[in-house]
């Protein structure tokens, strides 16, 4: 059994959502949308899983605040033992105000690169990525769905986007 | 649409007026008792400083939440928020307590002024007279602001809270009548006396801080103050209005609320949080880094002379580690059970931390934290609860007629 590929172009972000919702009604997968903007709510209404960049955040940013204890540790206390203002370094606890702006900003530091970079990897925007967008009007004022289906179940999604307000349907 | 207005329920408001019978009772007796000068006082120094270093805490406290709902309604107009008009009547209603709040704060401060108590030293003549034993060339020298007759402390003291209530009353009355009539000539005409307001708040809220609370430590002074009292003040207001909605929302108010408007608000306590963790830190940073004897001296007080330490490590971690943790997560800022958890901690956690710049400049050491202090809170709690719940009966909850009302009743994010 073959599978089929359908664009769905619409004018306006409400008939792609209403289309979405009763395509997933109807048991459809969408596999993916493009819009020119983003639209509120599509997310969720596609099934796409909630992000999990929060959790890198978390991660990457418990990683610049050992980073950065551990390099101000080594230089200010254990490697060469830095007097400053009659502060001497015996301790790090001693003098922890004086490194809590640093940890901070480290901290910040690598939990802001830590998720670009990610986010970036994740969706694979590197140098000399091709462009996956399948149309380019959908930059401008074009709205596009992408479904997945079976030879067999073609009219019946045919149908539902006709009706759904789907001003142009191809097959790939 | 159901349960537009408020009703404030007998069981309510015998529960604000017993509170109140609390405090009022406890201020009566502890005017009755503190009357012995503990160690480090004299007979001549001591005129019931706890009780009226308390009645201090709390007046600055509540004022202090009453007007930053204020600011943040001013807040709100100026930056043309649409998300907050669906609770637009619970800042309302909290700004409400500002006139009462500022009557008593401005009574508190009279009482210094003859002489009923003695927290603020520049009001004695006698310590800016040269040649008088208790003569303190500091303070002398600072006559200019504190002092010359002390015409300027009661004209800037009068000035700010007059103005600030003025503000507050126009802010509500053209609010209410907006909702009647529509349209955005008064909402624009809110917007610019929003903008006055906070020109005016921007200077006066340091200002205040300074005349009221840091003058307590004559002495000393600080550049941060200004910001971290008003910071401080600020989440209090924040905790306050996201506990009001949620018990209004609990009692099945306010349906034009939804999870996202929640979701606001508690994205504003976490900033906040922050906002004054990072005003003490700075604050506490920068002067244990110089060490200047002079500036020093008050956190000297406040950690190693008279056995606050334990106290104000616990502020700080209640009021940045605690929410810091618990609200990070975007579940935690939408889970009502959460909120009001962190909400009651930290708006305890604040209450301690305006004890905290109260009670080392007055009483010194011989601070309590037991019937007085708890007592007193609970009976200014009631009459504030008291008069926001009056104030949230006086209009109907749900928005009639706003600019931003269609976008506030599709909130979503």
């Amino acid at each position: 059994m073959s599978k089929v590929v359908i664009h769905a172009i619409y004018d306006d972000e409400e008939p792609l959502m209403a289309s979405v919702k009763s395509l997933r009604s109807n048991g459809f997968q969408i596999k993916d949308a493009f819009t020119p903007f983003p639209v509120h709510g599509l997310d969720v209404a596609m099934g796409v899983p909630r992000t999990r960049i929060a959790i890198c955040a978390f991660i990457y940013g418990i990683t610049g605040t050992c980073l950065a204890t551990l390099m101000m540790w080594y230089m200010m206390v254990h490697d060469w033992p830095t007097d400053v203002g009659g502060k001497p370094s015996f301790a790090y606890y001693m003098n922890v105000p004086a490194f809590i702006p640093i940890t901070f900003e480290s901290t910040v530091l690598c939990a802001a690169h830590g998720m670009a970079i990610t986010f970036y990897l994740r969706s694979w925007l590197v140098p000399g990525a091709k462009a996956k967008n399948p149309d380019p009007r959908t930059t401008d004022d074009k709205f596009m769905m992408v479904v997945e289906t079976k030879e067999e179940n073609k009219a019946n999604l045919e149908s539902l986007l006709r009706t759904g307000g789907a001003s142009e349907i191809h097959y790939k | 649409m159901t349960n537009l207005n408020y009703t404030f329920t007998s069981r309510t408001r015998n529960i604000t007026f017993g509170l109140m019978a609390i405090g009022l009772i406890t201020i009566i007796a502890a005017f009755a008792t503190d009357t012995v000068a503990p160690d480090g006082f004299t007979a001549d120094t001591y005129h019931h400083t706890r009780t009226w270093a308390n009645l201090l805490v709390n007046s600055y406290f509540f004022m202090g939440i009453a007007l930053l709902s204020t600011f943040f309604m001013a807040l709100q107009y100026v930056a043309e928020v649409a998300w907050s008009v669906a609770v637009k009547r619970v800042y309302e209603a909290i700004s409400s307590f500002l006139p009462i709040g500022a009557t008593i704060m401005f009574l508190i401060l009279l009482a210094g002024q003859v002489h009923l108590h003695d927290m603020y030293k520049f009001m004695d003549n006698d310590i800016i007279t040269p040649g008088n034993p208790k003569y303190d060339e500091v303070i002398a020298n600072k006559h200019g602001y504190f002092g010359a007759g002390d015409w300027f402390f009661w004209l800037r003291t009068v000035g700010y809270l007059v103005v600030w209530c003025l503000f507050q009353r126009g802010f509500i009355k053209r609010s209410l009548q907006q909702d009647i009539e529509g349209g955005t000539t008064l909402h624009f005409k809110q917007m610019g006396k929003a903008a006055a307001f906070l020109v005016f708040f921007a200077v006066t809220s340091s200002t205040s801080a300074w005349d009221w609370m840091m003058s307590l430590d004559i002495h000393w002074f600080s550049t941060m103050y200004g910001w971290y009292s008003f910071a401080g003040l600020w989440i209090s207001a924040m905790i306050t209005i996201i506990l009001f909605v949620l018990y209004l929302k609990r009692r099945g108010y306010l349906e034009q609320v939804n999870d996202s408007h929640i979701h606001d608000l508690g994205k504003w306590v976490f900033a906040i949080s922050f906002l004054w963790s990072y005003l003490w830190f700075m604050q506490y940073m920068l002067i244990w880094y110089t060490n200047i004897p002079e500036e020093i001296i008050y956190f000297q007080e406040r950690l190693h002379d008279f056995h606050y330490m334990g106290l104000m490590w616990t502020v700080f971690a209640l009021n940045f580690v605690f929410p810091m943790i618990l609200l990070m997560s975007r579940d935690a800022k939408r889970n009502y059970f959460f909120l009001t958890f962190v909400g009651c901690i930290i708006f305890i956690g604040h209450w301690l931390d305006v004890f905290m710049m109260v009670m080392p400049s007055t009483v010194h050491g011989q601070w309590h934290l037991t019937w007085v202090e708890i007592g007193t809170a609970l009976g200014f709690l009631g009459l504030f609860l008291f008069i926001v719940h009056k104030a949230l009966t006086k209009a109907p909850l749900m928005i009639q007629k706003h600019p931003y009302l269609d976008e506030t009743l599709h909130h979503h994010y």
